[in-house]
Order: C-alpha cells, then sequence, then structure tokens
C-alpha cells in the first residue's frame, strides 16, 4: 500500500479524461437538452393556442348556423306569405272569369232567344198568310188587296 | 491463482498489485490499465451519445447519458451558484468514472486474476479503487482545482486572507492558519480514504467469502454483491458530490 508514480499516471489519465468530458461530452448534451426542453416548451404553446383556436372557431360555427337557421325561417314565412298571395290572387281570378263565362253564355243565350223569335215570327207570318190566301183564295185580289196584306203582314212583324 | 501459504496468502495474493519499476517510481500496471480502460469505456458511451444528441425523440442508450447529464447537472445546481464550465462535466467525469471502478468490484474475484495468470501474469487487482493511489489521484486532483479556483476567484490576497483571518478574525492568525490548512488538507485526504477504505473493505468480504466452502459462497456473496450495488453507487455519488461542494466553496466569495 504505497504511493508511488501510479498516483502521476492516474491523475493524467483524470485530467484528460476531465478536458475530454468538458470539451466534446458536456456541451452538445446539454444544447441538445435546451433544445428539446424549448421544442417541447413550444410544443405546449401550440397545443394551447390550438385549442384557443378551436374553441374560438366553434364558438362561431355556432353563430353562423344561428344565423343561417334564423334566415332559413324567415325566408320559408316569406314563401309561405307568398304561396297565400297567389292562392288568393288566382281564387279572385278565377270568379272574374267564371263571371265572364257566364255573362258571355247569356249574352249568347238572348241573341239565340231572339234569333230564334225572329225566325219563328217570320214562320207564323208566312204561315199565317198563306192560311188567309188560302181561305180567301177566290175573293181577294191579290193587287187590289195589297196594302190589306202588307198591313197584316206588318201587324204581324 | 498462484496462492502459496493458504488463506493469507490467497488474500495477499488477490490485493498486490502488478507492477513494474522499483521505489516511487513503481506503476501499478493493473491499475493504470483499467482505469484507462474503464474511462476509455465513459468517454466513448458519452462521446457517441453526444454526437447523436438530437432535440428529437432521445432512444435508450441516449436516455441514459441524458440521465446521468441532467443528475449531475441537478445536483450541481443545487449546490453551486455561479457559472463554471468545470464543475458540471468534472462532476460527470468523477462519477461514471468512479462507479466504473466500484462495478469491477461486483466482478468475481478469481476470474481476472485467473485469465491473467493464464497469460502469464502472476498478480492482477481488478478493481481501481482499491488502489490508494488511484483515489488519491481523483481527491489530489480535486484539491488542486480547490486551490487553484480558490485563488482565481479570490485573488491571491483575498485567498491568502481568508486562509489566515477567518474563522476567528486577524487577531488568532497562526491559529486561523493552522485550522484552515488542517480543513483544506482533510478534504482531499478524506476524499481518498473514504473511497479507498470503502471498496478495499468491500473486495476483502468478497475474498473472505471466496474461501469459503463453495456451497456456501452464494449464501453469502449474493447478498454482499446486492449490497455492493448500492456502495458502489453511493460512493462514487458521495464523491461527486462533496467534489462539487467543495469547489463552490472555493467559488464563493466572503
Amino acid at each position: 500500500m504505497s504511493i508511488n508514480a501510479t498516483l502521476i499516471g492516474q491523475m493524467i489519465t483524470f485530467t484528460l479524461l476531465v478536458w475530454f468530458t468538458m470539451k466534446y461530452v458536456w456541451p452538445p448534451i446539454m444544447q441538445a437538452l435546451e433544445e428539446r426542453k424549448s421544442k417541447i416548451a413550444e410544443g405546449l404553446a401550440a397545443a394551447e393556442k390550438g385549442q384557443e383556436e378551436i374553441r374560438l372557431a366553434e364558438k362561431k360555427a355556432k353563430k353562423v348556423l344561428k344565423e343561417a337557421k334564423e334566415q332559413a325561417s324567415e325566408i320559408v314565412s316569406l314563401a309561405q306569405k307568398r304561396a297565400n298571395e297567389v292562392v288568393e290572387e288566382s281564387k279572385g281570378n278565377a270568379q272574374k272569369e267564371g263571371e265572364r263565362m257566364i255573362q258571355a253564355a247569356n249574352a249568347q243565350i238572348e241573341q239565340e232567344m231572339q234569333q230564334a223569335r225572329e225566325s219563328l215570327r217570320k214562320e207564323v207570318s208566312a204561315l199565317a198568310l198563306r192560311a188567309a190566301e188560302q181561305i180567301l183564295q177566290q175573293e181577294i185580289d191579290k193587287a187590289k188587296h195589297k196594302d190589306i196584306i202588307n198591313k197584316a203582314s206588318e201587324q204581324l212583324g | 491463482m498462484a496462492s502459496e501459504g493458504g488463506a493469507t496468502g490467497y488474500i495477499v495474493h488477490h490485493l498486490t498489485p502488478l507492477t513494474v519499476g522499483e521505489g516511487f517510481w513503481t506503476l501499478h500496471l493493473d491499475t493504470l490499465f483499467f482505469s484507462a480502460l474503464l474511462g476509455g469505456l465513459f468517454v466513448w458511451f458519452f462521446k457517441s451519445q453526444a454526437d447523436k444528441a438530437t432535440a428529437g425523440v432521445p432512444n435508450l442508450t441516449q436516455n441514459i447519458a441524458e440521465m446521468l447529464v441532467e443528475f449531475v447537472d441537478g445536483q450541481v445546481k443545487d449546490t453551486f451558484h455561479g457559472r463554471s464550465e468545470l464543475i458540471a462535466p468534472l462532476g460527470l467525469t468523477i462519477f461514471c468514472w468512479v462507479f466504473l471502478w466500484n462495478f469491477m468490484d461486483l466482478i468475481p474475484v478469481d476470474l481476472l486474476p485467473l485469465i491473467a495468470s493464464l497469460m502469464g501474469m502472476e498478480y492482477m487487482r481488478v478493481v481501481p479503487s482499491t488502489d490508494l493511489n488511484a483515489t488519491f489521484a481523483l481527491s489530489l486532483s480535486v484539491f488542486f482545482l480547490i486551490i487553484f479556483y480558490s485563488v482565481k476567484v479570490k485573488g491571491v490576497f483575498g485567498f491568502a486572507k481568508e486562509l489566515t483571518c477567518t474563522p476567528f478574525g486577524p487577531w488568532m492568525m497562526p491559529f486561523n492558519l493552522l485550522l484552515k490548512v488542517v480543513e483544506e488538507i482533510a478534504k482531499p485526504i478524506s476524499l481518498g480514504l473514504r473511497l479507498f477504505g470503502n471498496l478495499y473493505a468491500g473486495e476483502l468480504i468478497f475474498i473472505l467469502i471466496a474461501l469459503l466452502p463453495p456451497l456456501m459462497q452464494p449464501l453469502l456473496s449474493f447478498p454482499w454483491a446486492v449490497f455492493h450495488i448500492l456502495i458502489i453507487t453511493l460512493q462514487a455519488f458521495i464523491f461527486m458530490v462533496l467534489t462539487i461542494v467543495y469547489m463552490s466553496m472555493a467559488h464563493e466569495d466572503h
């Protein structure tokens, strides 16, 4: 158990090891650790930011949806109103058209009745004349009684 | 295992280093070889991890390296409040190197000496921390660093003032000086002897267990080895923490 030159050799080895560690081992590892630390911090911050953004987006989406729903119901009620109007309008139109058609039919009926009456009168007067002719065949001279015949037909007409 | 002289011879043989040279210029080849080998292992492992170090997801070995680095860094930050490029790497080197030295203790006591004897080497003591030269090399280096940084931070005059005028003021100068010198010298001696003593005793117990009848050995060597896992880590940790404490004391300016 003696102290000897081994001590010096060991001290040299130790110095070399410490120097090497100090120069080539410690700084890169520490740097990597620091970098990772900041990376993790950045990641956490980003995640937090992302969540905040999601929250905002959800809020916005809800708002937009609500607006859209409101608009849609507005549109629907407007359309219903318009449909009611259209129905009312066409009802009115139909009624007017119907009345007009009835009037036209009535007018035509009237006209046809007039025509029938006219032709009937003509036929009746002709018949009456012929009957009268046959009755008075012998006595009545056409030329002589022209006035009477005309008068009668005038009365009949 | 060229054991002669029974149990005592076996024990003495196991604790005798492989040497070259005479007198002070004796070199313990086994201590030098194994500590350099383990130092190389440490440097290789950490250098390869440092080269691969990225801010991305670390793999297993990188995790181990980073855990050790952060562990040492945490210890330094707890104790030392200045800025120093040296203290933390110094602590890491001491912790890992001493741990690896001590770890040699867990290799079966006869295995490496047997291989060495097959290769023609008569003596082989594989645990560098059972060599006072190794532990004192560490603690003396730390001592020199303490002196160096004391002078660097406080100045020659400041350091001299601290040695002579504390704790009892300038009128007790010789007494203060004696007290301070003892205090400073006690640091490396206690550091070196603590590590040496623990590991030497531990190794001795392993050797004693190896002398028992073969069937008895696992009953004792297993619990002792498990206990030693704690001891080797603890001793490495203590050496590192005390180094950090001494270094930060050297940096403190009163």
